[in-house]
């Protein structure tokens, strides 16, 4: 708001200018962001909501829904837990090898996702460096549910970290050294100082985190048997649809993902503006 | 202070625990997965790599993946550019609202994104259907794949450039005014040299994501061979026919590019924040 009365008569564009700048990105955002927003919710629900109802209580759909369900509760708690312990590691302490460290966590969002599959093929398929052990075993990894959830893992390895990272960097590590030489134990010390410190960010992560794995399709897609019914995700069971000329179905399930999206931005923002505030607040005080 | 000292000489405990777990992880699920495409990928003969790239469908399917990756990282860091220009210096109703969106294709589904511009950019579409009657394909056709790669890419373009803007030095841009220049010369010589190394660090990112995207581009892409076949699908066709070398083969290739184009990128940038003084 009040920016622009701070930007002087040199950094003020002329109304024309502005005009134009904002029609083109209000018609570059209308064509490519929202017209595709809307037009999911418009094919779900142009049936009529028994159409919408009937392509959701489908035995496949319910089936894709559940494997989706199931590969994001193994994979974000173990995400979270290893943002965290990584954060930690790469935040309190100094050590040879930090920077390459780091970079590793990020590679995943460099691959490409459909390479991430090839790459667990490589390793657990039948010809795979584990594959014929695991298959002894009685343990198939690609073509079956447990390719799915690594799969999944792969693609948001960085999430909680990546938001962590930075936020644990700045605040530092006093305040741990204040608790711990009060007498704290490390599992107090994490739980009441470092925890709330971090809630937001952590939660931002994990929402991301989630969001993403519900909806990965590319790697998921690789190590899939796309078998209907048994391992097939959501975001796969739509592609099924789809290439069905099923399009109502297809896009009755998409629409559950769309929600998500924008339950994930609309917390981004929320949160954006909870911790702008929170630093107004400190500025104020300082 | 004396907390500064102890971690000189002590650590916060939890040292060996998380970094241990992080090293086991990221082995697990990062390296090792790395490490065989790698090996598999060393072990290709070069009559295999050329074999592979001789073929005209796959020549085809790196022009096109090339060609309209670095198109539409073009395209987004220069409306990317626009984007974020508005929406830091100008407050106009929507604003927000606009700035909010701008993560979606961040938060979508690629597959979900997929079937979505495909339904509006098809020939019976909301938008292909006027593009049709001036005899222009939005889907099925290269347009339709660069379609899609806007799309994927356009939040990294705007993201970078956006605190970029933020951070601009009004003063810088007050003192070329008061030494006369005009409004566009203030602009062109003062405020945009400031804002490339963004633009280069939005248009990589925007470039990398494009040639390795498949979820989105898929369906409005028609994948019809030698013309809209992007190299990810080529990818997972070769691994449906059971060529696992062929896959390797491909997804080294692209692998490679992409990092050897990221690195020269950093590397463009470092050596202009170099040549500019600043760090």
């Amino acid at each position: 708001m009040s920016r622009d009365s701070r930007l002087s008569q040199a950094s003020r564009d002329p109304k024309w200018i502005q005009w134009i700048l904002i029609g083109i990105t209000v018609g570059f955002v209308t064509l490519f962001l929202i017209l595709p927003l809307g037009v999911i919710f418009w094919e779900a629900f142009r049936k009529g909501l028994k159409t919408f109802a009937i392509a959701l209580s489908d035995r496949n759909a319910r089936s894709a829904i559940g494997l989706t369900l199931l590969a994001t509760a193994i994979c974000v708690p173990l995400n979270m837990v290893f943002g965290l312990a990584a954060a930690w590691a790469t935040t309190k302490y100094s050590f040879p090898g930090k920077s390459l460290l780091i970079s590793i966590i990020d590679l995943p969002f460099a691959i490409s996702p459909v390479i991430a599959g090839l790459m667990l093929i490589l390793l657990y398929g039948i010809h795979g460096w584990f594959g014929a052990a695991l298959q002894s075993m009685g343990l198939q990894v690609i073509f079956a549910v447990p390719g799915v959830v690594l799969a999944t893992i792969f693609v948001t390895v960085p999430f909680v970290a990546r938001e962590l990272i930075p936020v644990m960097q700045e605040q530092g590590s006093e305040q741990e050294w204040a608790a711990i030489s009060l007498g704290a134990s490390a599992w107090q010390t994490f739980t009441k100082v470092t925890l709330p410190n971090i809630f937001l960010p952590l939660l931002y992560g994990v929402l991301l985190c989630t969001a993403r794995a519900m909806g990965e399709f590319g790697a998921v897609s690789v190590v899939s048997s796309n078998i209907r019914g048994l391992t097939n995700t959501i975001p796969l069971q739509i592609d099924a649809l789809y290439n069905d000329y099923n399009a109502p179905a297809a896009f009755a399930l998409a629409s559950i993902l769309a929600t998500l999206s924008i339950i994930t931005l609309l917390a981004k923002s929320w949160l954006e503006s909870k911790i702008e505030h929170r630093s107004k607040e400190s500025e104020e005080i300082q | 202070m004396s907390a500064m000292r102890a971690t000189q000489i002590r650590r916060l405990p939890g040292f060996g625990l998380t970094l241990g777990f992080t090293l086991f992880y990221v082995t697990l699920m990062i390296v090792i997965p790395i490490a065989a495409l790698l090996l598999k990928a060393s072990s290709i003969s070069m009559e295999e790599l050329v074999e592979t790239f001789k073929t005209p469908r796959v020549q085809a399917s790196l022009r096109l993946t090339f060609g309209a990756s670095l198109l539409a990282a073009t395209i987004n860091t220069f409306f990317g550019f626009i984007a974020a220009w508005s929406l830091v210096r100008y407050r106009f109703v929507g604003r927000r609202l606009i700035d909010s969106l701008i993560d979606l294709p961040f938060a979508m589904p690629t597959a979900v994104s997929g079937i979505a511009l495909m339904a509006i950019y098809a020939p019976t579409g909301i938008v292909g259907k006027h593009f049709l009657a001036w005899g222009i394909k939005t889907a099925i056709s290269p347009l339709g794949v660069l379609i899609a790669l806007i799309f994927i890419g356009f939040p990294f373009a705007v993201r970078t450039m956006q605190p970029a803007i933020e951070e601009l030095e009004l003063e810088a841009e007050q003192a070329s005014a008061s030494l006369g220049a005009s409004r566009f010369q203030t602009f062109l010589r003062v405020t945009l040299p400031s804002l490339i190394p963004a633009a280069l660090t939005g248009f990589t990112l925007a470039l990398a994501r494009a040639l390795g995207e498949y979820g989105s581009v898929i369906f409005i892409a028609g994948n019809l061979p030698m013309r809209t076949e992007i190299a990810s699908l080529l990818i997972v066709s070769r691994l449906d026919e059971n060529d696992i070398v062929g896959a390797c083969a491909i997804a080294v290739v692209m692998l490679a590019s992409t990092f050897v184009l990221l690195l020269t990128i950093q590397g463009i940038q470092w050596w202009i924040e170099r040549k500019t003084g600043r760090n």
